[in-house]
């Protein structure tokens, strides 16, 4: 039987186990649209296709599966290209389906046209643009293996309306044929035995974790490797959930700004385990001055991310868990020698163990002003290890990932590689879509808040009951914070003037909304929020000009924090 | 250092722009690029010529690997090798030059294809070096235009790249 490339494409989806797509509909991809409303396929429609990709993105995050996103052509398809970027820095699984203009129109500057291939090319995993229907399901195929597979990435598939309407008889592959793409899965058993040699010789270890970690499978392995050699665990933004903070190895967060101990810790360490992460330069800050002393070993799925910004001693290249167990069941077999090791690096666990007593992350608690750290803490008081939480970008989301201990995988999703303002509250609707019953709080600022805040919409129409928290300082606070310390104090275009009637914007598109400004009615405001059964903003007028610290400035060594400001 | 690659990629419609745009994107130095399908015309072979230290060298030999439809790259610059370029060189060839001209190319085994009145057009072969050569000799002459392939390589013996 034929079939147009629209109902292929909605077949295929189903066939790769999508139930839901993010999206929002147009001239080119109308026919898909029209397609949808006979499948089965749930389509969260958003206000404005960043939107839609960033809560594919959360959505993605949140469940490990890939997030799918359909968009129209030309301005759609532009629209999409922030979202696009922002999963691709933080490898993030994804499909992106972009209607295109007819194949004979193609190049001729059509109405709402636009090379969305030649523009995506250095911001996806992959690419492709359908000219023959015979083609699609192929290239379907293709875009989910590549996208969820290896180090995962966005895949768009750029979809011409005339191929749309064409039909075939529907066959969807059962394998694809990929000669040039063959992620290695299997690390080295040569060079984890080496990695366990010194690992046996160190007498300062650290583990260094990335977003790679966040898995629930590798965050599990990596505990394991963790425990067996008693080394301190410190993570980067991406990698927060992936160890628990409140175990007694973990460091917290390290670099730009991580904690007192995490950045010492790395300074002085004599070897470095980096476990799915990329040395990116707000992790080592000046990098010469990165781990002087320290050999490292890189364990990374992706080959790129290997010697790419520092040197690396031991390169292993594979799936973190098939490496990390591979790994603990290496050292089990010298059971002697790990006990030796973890009793020779007994004095450099006190030495951590000290940083961390003498440098907690801390602020100076308030009575009489909301102090935005408070407001994270009592959501953390308030909310259970399942809990979702998003980030915008900016102090919000560097306090959140200092005062929020997360404990699992998938719960702290933010904008690590890119830094997309906007990002907190589409992406926290996405992770409210897969995850209905668990409580999804978008932690944002007044600045961040406003790059999408029309999807506050999308929450109500689908009664979402994410709930938002507004740490309010009428600042765009870490641009302000920059300012303050190494600009004179010129507060140039940081301070936004209009006060926002938050409440009133809740109002308005049928949310509940909370302002307070005193710190008694913190506590009583969350819990009134996670009373009401749907979404809910809750803006805190909070400390104008207050710091995230502790903090390295930019090209400095991590050991060289300001801890106060 | 100056390395010589050749990159085995699927012939597909974008590739070229792929692998010029990780090159433009990543700040990495092209010199010469030369593309033509390979004996199974489903994939084409690419020769670049880049420089950069080792690190970068590294890099861009792995980025290369990331895209998905480089099937193998081979990086030929420490290994024993064939490498070739072709030049056409339109050159003034006056009274007084034509025969210099005729001998220089003679010299260096380069043909005449195309004359005029007051001006030859030479095609020439060899290496990068000898090709600069030829040119370095031509240029007081008066070169008019000039266009070169940019090189292509092979590696020497039986052994051979397979996809």
């Amino acid at each position: 039987m034929k079939m147009t490339g629209s109902k292929i494409l909605l077949e295929c989806l189903r066939l790769e186990g999508i139930d839901t797509v993010f999206g929002f509909p147009g001239g080119t991809v109308i026919n898909i649209y029209d397609d949808l409303v006979d499948s089965p396929i749930r389509h969260i429609l958003t206000r404005h296709e960043q939107a839609a990709v960033h809560a594919a993105d959360g959505y993605a995050r949140a469940t490990g599966k890939v997030g799918v996103v359909i968009a129209t052509s030309g301005p759609g398809a532009t629209n999409t290209v922030t979202g696009i970027a922002t999963a691709y820095m933080d490898s993030v699984p994804l499909v992106i389906i972009t209607g295109q203009v007819p194949t004979p129109l193609i190049g001729n500057d059509a109405f709402q046209e636009a090379d969305i291939v030649g523009i995506t090319r250095p911001i996806t995993k992959h690419n492709y643009l359908v000219k023959d229907v015979q083609d699609l399901t192929r290239i379907v195929k293709e875009a989910f293996f590549i996208a969820r597979t290896g180090r995962p990435g966005p895949v768009l598939i750029d979809f011409p309306k005339d191929i749309q309407v064409a039909s075939t008889k529907f066959d969807y592959p059962e394998t694809v044929n990929l000669p040039g793409y063959r992620p290695t899965y299997s690390g080295s058993l040569r060079q984890v035995e080496k990695a366990v040699k010194m690992i046996l010789a160190a007498k300062h270890p650290v583990i260094y974790a990335g977003g790679g970690a966040n898995t629930h499978d590798a965050a599990e392995w990596l505990r394991q490797l963790a425990e067996t050699i008693e080394a301190p665990v410190t993570t980067t933004l991406m990698g927060m959930g992936a160890f628990p903070k409140k175990h007694p190895l973990s460091l917290g967060m390290l670099g730009m700004h991580g904690t007192y101990s995490a950045n010492m810790a790395v300074t002085e360490s004599d070897l470095l385990i980096a476990v799915g992460a990329r040395f990116d330069d707000r992790v080592t800050g000046s990098v010469p001055h990165f781990a002087p002393h320290a050999k490292i070993i890189h364990i990374d799925i992706d080959p790129t991310s290997i010697k790419k910004n520092v040197r690396v001693d031991l390169p292993i290249v594979g799936d973190l868990h098939d490496v990390l167990e591979k790994m603990v069941a290496n050292l089990a077999e010298f059971p002697e020698e790990v006990n030796r090791a973890k009793e020779e690096t007994a004095p450099w666990r006190s030495r951590v163990a000290a940083w961390k007593e003498s440098h907690p992350v801390r602020y100076t608690p308030s009575s009489s002003v909301i102090k935005p750290q408070f407001v994270i803490e009592k959501l953390r008081e308030l909310t259970t290890d399942d809990a979702i939480i998003t980030t915008e970008v900016g102090q919000h989301q560097m306090w959140t990932a200092q005062f929020f201990a997360f404990s699992r995988p998938r719960t702290f999703l933010t904008s690590g590689g890119l830094g997309t303002m906007g990002f907190g509250l589409p992406a926290a609707l996405g992770a409210q879509v897969a995850f209905p019953e668990r409580r999804v709080i978008d932690i944002s600022g007044d600045g961040s808040f406003q790059m999408n805040s029309q999807e506050l919409a999308t929450l109500v129409q689908f009664n979402l009951p994410v709930k938002i928290v507004i740490l309010n300082n009428n600042y765009l606070g870490m641009v302000r914070q920059w300012q303050q310390l190494f600009f004179r104090r010129r507060y140039s275009q940081t301070i936004l003037e209009v006060p926002i009637d938050f409440v009133k914007l809740a109002e308005a598109y049928g949310a509940v909304g909370f302002s307070v400004s005193h710190p008694d009615e913190v506590e009583g405001t969350i819990r009134r929020a996670f009373d009401v059964p749907g979404p809910v903003i809750m803006e805190f007028k909070v400390e104008r000009e207050e710091n995230v610290i502790p903090m390295v400035p930019a090209g400095k060594a991590l050991n060289e924090m300001v801890l106060s400001s | 250092m100056k390395h010589t690659i050749s990159v085995l990629v699927e012939n597909e419609f974008g590739v070229l722009a792929r692998v010029a745009g990780l090159f433009s994107g990543r700040g990495f130095n092209i010199e010469s690029l030369s593309v033509a399908p390979t004996l199974d015309p489903a994939i084409s072979r690419m020769t670049i010529v880049t420089h950069g230290d080792e690190r970068i060298l590294e890099q861009i030999n792995k980025q290369l690997h990331k895209l998905i439809n480089t099937i193998r790259v081979i990086d030929f610059t420490d290994q024993d090798r064939v490498e070739r370029e072709m030049a056409l060189i339109k050159v003034s060839a006056e009274e007084d030059t034509r025969a210099e001209v005729l001998r220089i190319a003679d010299i260096f085994r380069a043909k005449v294809v195309d004359v005029a009145p007051r001006c030859y057009t030479i095609e020439v072969t060899g290496t990068p070096g000898k090709v600069g050569a030829i040119v370095e000799l031509l240029r007081p002459m008066g070169i008019r235009e000039l266009v070169r392939t940019g090189p292509v390589v092979l590696g020497r013996g039986p052994k051979v790249v397979e996809k």
